[in-house]
């Protein structure tokens, strides 16, 4: 059994209420962080325990924390990034139902160590009832003195607020968020400048992931040593992955970093293996925003090593045969999948919640649905495939925000892969109306990497 | 004096003020290097960064430090750094990307030229004839929109628009009441006044002016012409609402509109007055000038293009060649 | 262009301006602008969709330009332009939920409610749209009902009917006692 920091008490009864979180060692780290910790102690232990961020791009947590500029007279912000609208990803959306306090007690020690005074946990807008059980929690933390004036006795004041969301993907991305945030509509802002220097209200500003937030607080205490032990490499500690799709049990697991992605499939204390004892496709690790790898390239590395859960076994190989840890949202497909038409599904997302302020990304998310709609409805050509990825070229690395290479890669990637499921579908339209094309080669052993001989 | 820096654009180097974009100082420059820029407007504050035309290459970052940038950005909104080299028409990769944000600029762009007011001295017909491929590979139904009137002054046709959003800077910055804005999001956005308000403001026409393509015209343009036949006239009043400095467009004898003045970026030299631009249409309501120099860029004055790749420019320009001496012989070796 | 007509006179309730004010009081001085998302949604909660007049009102709360109002309202999916059903079912229909049956679940709604996507049925009770996803993928299929945004997830054929008798009832219920 993997060791649990974040879900260890997810099924204790009540957990969700401050009574029970506190009984079960609940806001020992706010008394640790305030009372006994400099807010430099806190970045400092944030940065060793080699903390990445959960919200998909990795970016260490406490170096991040550390580039928060501190000029005088101005207020610094933190906002906690609810947002979780990556398809494929529902970790946060879990944590904040069961156990909202751990946010909560996040929040403040973060807080803390950038010296916040307000801070906003922004939470996507459909997430009503999460809103509404962040702000009971928040209440009853405040009762207790961990929120607000003094918080403690330290001299520390606090106010933490929810702000609900309107329904926009790209409000996860962080300058979109803050926009969002003021009001205005998402709009990624052109960096630099970058948060870190002029974020919220044109003050110095974090943005962190629910669960980057949450895991501060197993890492204050225990010890940056003690969550460093865990995992692989410099992927440290633990992480929560959203299984979905075609496995016997979907829902969150907290993994340790580095566990076989075939044992994260099939070993029952995760996924229990492919529902309906079908067999495995296809994989979209990190939400839909990451390369889709085929069976065969999930599981092993192209040097015939297991595939790791980590960020960089996962990437490993790059474009050419890897992916990424992304957000965790890990995607199965099963034999009876179809690609385009999922490649598709996903183009669809992304030209909708495209935000429309830069060309390659309005114009391409676009022109990408269309083709592939036709390609998935029987009346594509062969020229088709290449066309996608040359518009993927052109979306990719072109944008304003990330979100133009979240829409390219899945495009890409898919026919990069599966092309000769996007040529069966050209060249028997028919048949691929009224049946899929099914596992075909995808999930055969990787041919021995030949070894070239050195001249 | 504030601190000044090098940067070196396509081979040829300048000193600027420090926190200078890349675009501006390429456009110190002058000439073939200048990015093209749709959405930038040097006159609108916040302006750029969204229509990714001027996109360019920074291959070293700075003396301090010389590492290249991972991606193509956006010149009109980065600043240059002392030592910063960068290439624009010298980069194949930059040419290729420019070459396909004018083709995701032309997809849904109605491409009604024949009829457009604009015509002539739109930014993006000159872009795709100097970037854009000549058959398009787009192959669905273009986006439309019904043309509206923005009172009784202005039409907008948004079909035609790139959502550069100059238009709103300018109500935001000029005007004191904006009405209209951006609707919608994605490819839906709309420039529109939701419920039909007319922009009635002393300052509204200048949208007109800074619009780079025939989004928003002028109703009061008479006898709808193509620019290229009518003679463009400098002009001056004494106005107390603006500069008062204005191009007249005749045709013979009659003024058939008022624009500002557009200096060799396209940009206009001064915004002008609703008054100047809709209701002074007698040339005697005016102190001639002489007639307008167009910018050699403009179709107005060349009528045709060549289209152009680094090379070709790189080949007909001598500074440019002195200064891509390495570039020159790399891409011409095969002819 | 959006063309809304209404006439009505609007005046928000004594409650609401509190609640409107309790928000207010989260953001720095000059920012009143932040809470223009929760109160378009606490707007949205209580008419049932934000109409152009409503919009207008907001704006004059927060003294924004009625622009930026339409501006932001557009641009995210939550605010309904027209009204809605009384009850909107929000099916996710992006690719995880679709591996399991969220495009069958959707047809089945499209054919029991005989409305189209984003159409409203005749008595008023209900409409239903495809959303993107809901961040409850292993949960899925899903649905949630606006403006509650009450959420219903492993959804089969059989709980959505369930669901829809059991709105109907309730909607007939409560009507019962007002009488
Ligand atoms: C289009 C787009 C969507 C994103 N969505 C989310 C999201 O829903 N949740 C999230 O935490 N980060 C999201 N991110 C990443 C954020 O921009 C940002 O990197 C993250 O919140 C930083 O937190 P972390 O360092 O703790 O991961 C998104 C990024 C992009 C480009
Ligand atoms: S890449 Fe797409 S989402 Fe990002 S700013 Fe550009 S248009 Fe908006
Ligand atoms: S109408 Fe013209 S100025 Fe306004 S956004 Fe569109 S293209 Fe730009
Ligand atoms: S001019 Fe620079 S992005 Fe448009
Ligand atoms: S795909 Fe349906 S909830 Fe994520």
């Amino acid at each position: 059994m993997g060791r649990k920091l974040l879900l260890e008490n997810i099924n204790v009864p009540g957990i969700n209420t401050f009574e029970v979180y506190r009984k079960h060692g609940g806001y020992r780290a706010v008394e640790k962080a305030l009372k006994t910790m400099s807010t430099e102690d806190v970045v400092e232990e944030v940065k060793k325990s080699g903390l990445r961020g959960r919200g998909g791009a990795g970016f260490p947590t406490g170096m991040k924390w550390s580039f928060l500029a501190k000029p005088e007279g101005k207020p610094r912000y933190l906002v906690c990034n609810a947002d979780e609208s990556e398809p494929g990803t529902f970790k946060d959306r879990y944590l904040i139902t069961h156990i909202p306090h751990l946010l909560i007690e996040g929040m403040i020690v973060a807080s803390y160590a950038l010296g916040a005074k307000t801070s906003y946990i922004y939470v996507r807008g459909e997430m009503m009832p999460q809103i509404r059980i962040l702000e009971r929690a928040i209440a009853e933390a405040k009762a207790e003195g961990f929120l607000g004036k003094n918080i403690l006795g330290t001299g520390y004041d606090l106010e933490l607020y929810v702000q609900p969301g309107g329904g926009a993907y790209i409000c996860g991305e962080e300058t979109a968020l803050i926009e969002s945030l003021e009001g205005k509509r998402g709009n990624p802002r052109i960096k630099p400048p970058f948060p870190a220097i002029s974020g919220l209200y044109n003050c110095p500003t974090v943005v962190n992931n629910v669960e980057s937030i949450a895991a501060v607080v197993p890492i204050i205490n225990d010890g940056a040593d003690e969550y460093a032990k865990l995992g692989i490499g410099r992927s440290t500690g633990t992480k929560l992955i959203s299984a979905s799709g075609n496995i016997k049990n979907p829902g969150v697991y907290e993994i340790e970093l580095g566990v076989p992605v075939e044992e994260f499939i099939y070993s029952d204390e995760y996924c229990g293996g492919m529902a309906n004892g079908k067999r495995l496709k296809a994989v979209v690790a990190g939400g839909s925003s990451v390369p889709i790898l085929p069976a065969n390239l999930i599981l092993k590395l192209t040097t015939g090593e297991n595939r790791l859960m980590s960020y960089e076994s996962l990437a490993e190989g790059a474009f050419a045969s890897g992916t990424m840890l992304g957000s965790g949202g890990f995607v199965v497909f099963d034999e009876d999948q179809c690609i385009v038409r999922n490649t598709w599904n996903f183009a669809r997302f992304y030209h909708h919640e495209s935000c429309g302020q830069c060309s390659p990304c309005r114009e391409g998310t676009g022109w990408m649905e269309k083709v592939l709609h036709r390609l998935e409805y029987g009346h594509g050509k062969l020229s088709d495939l290449d066309l996608l990825v040359d518009v993927a070229k052109k979306i990719e690395g072109n944008t304003i925000c990330p979100l133009g290479d979240a829409a390219a890669w899945p495009v890409a990637s898919a026919i990069r892969h599966f092309r000769d499921e996007f040529e069966w579908h050209v060249s028997h339209a028919e048949e691929a109306m009224g049946r899929n094309y099914g596992l075909a080669h995808y999930a055969d052993p990787l041919p021995k990497a030949e070894t070239v001989a050195a001249n | 004096m504030s601190e000044r820096v090098k940067v070196t654009i396509d081979g040829i180097s300048i000193e600027v003020d420090a926190g200078t974009t890349i675009l501006n100082a390429a456009r110190l420059i002058g000439g073939d290097i200048v990015p093209p820029a749709m959405c930038y407007y040097s006159k609108l504050e916040g302006s750029g960064g969204k229509c990714r035309t001027c996109l360019v290459k920074v291959s070293k970052g700075s003396d301090k430090d010389p590492r290249p940038m991972p991606k193509l950005i956006a010149s009109c909104r980065t600043g240059v750094m002392d030592g910063m080299e960068v290439q624009n028409i010298t980069s194949p990769e930059v040419m290729e990307a420019r070459k396909g944000i004018v083709e995701m600029l032309l997809i849904n762009h109605p491409l009604d030229c024949p009829i457009c007011d604009q015509a002539g001295e739109c930014k993006l017909q000159d872009l795709s004839y100097e970037h854009g491929s000549e058959a398009t590979r787009y192959e669905f139904e273009r986006r439309t929109f019904d043309k509206i009137d923005i009172g009784d002054k202005i039409q907008l046709h948004m079909t035609r628009c790139i959502l550069c959003y100059r238009c709103v800077y300018v109500a935001d910055q000029l005007t004191d009441q904006r009405e209209h804005g951006i609707l919608g999001r994605g490819d839906a956005a709309e420039i529109s006044t939701y419920i039909e308000k007319a922009i009635d403001n002393d300052f509204s026409g200048n949208v007109i002016d800074v619009c780079p393509v025939g989004a928003l015209t002028d109703k009061t343009f008479r006898f709808k012409n193509r620019v290229w036949f009518t003679k463009p006239v400098d002009a001056h009043c004494d106005c107390d609402k603006c500069s008062g400095k204005v191009t007249l467009w005749y045709k013979g004898e009659e003024v058939l509109r008022v624009t500002a003045r557009k200096d060799v970026n396209g940009e206009v030299e001064s915004f002008i007055c609703n008054t100047c631009r809709f209701e002074r249409k007698n040339t005697s309501e005016w102190t001639i000038e002489g007639p307008r120099k167009i910018s050699h860029h403009s179709v107005i004055s060349s009528n045709h293009y060549e289209l152009l790749d680094p090379p070709a420019v790189i080949r007909k320009n001598p500074a440019l060649k002195e200064a891509n001496i390495e570039e020159f012989e790399r891409v011409t070796r095969h002819y | 262009m959006l063309k809304i007509s209404e006439t009505d006179e609007i005046i928000f309730t004594p409650e609401l301006l509190v609640k409107f004010n309790e928000i207010l009081l989260r953001y720095p001085e000059d920012r009143q602008k932040s809470a223009l998302l929760p109160i378009l949604h606490l707007v949205q909660a209580e008419y049932g969709w934000v109409s152009s007049p409503l919009m207008d009102k907001v704006a004059d709360f927060l003294q924004l330009k009625p622009i930026e109002v339409y501006e932001v309202a557009t641009f995210y999916s939550m605010f309904f332009l027209k009204p809605p059903g009384k009850y909107m079912l929000e099916v996710c229909r992006t690719g995880p939920c679709c591996l399991i049956g969220a495009e069958t679940i959707m047809k089945h709604i499209e054919e029991r409610l005989n409305v189209k996507e984003g159409e409203v049925t005749a008595d008023g009770l209900f409409s239903w749209r495809g959303v993107e996803c809901l961040a409850a993928c292993g949960m899925g299929p899903v649905l949630q009902i606006a403006p509650e945004y009450t959420f219903y997830e492993n959804l089969t054929a059989a709980s959505v009917d369930e669901l829809i008798d059991r709105l109907r009832l309730t909607t007939a219920e409560k009507a019962q006692i007002i009488i």
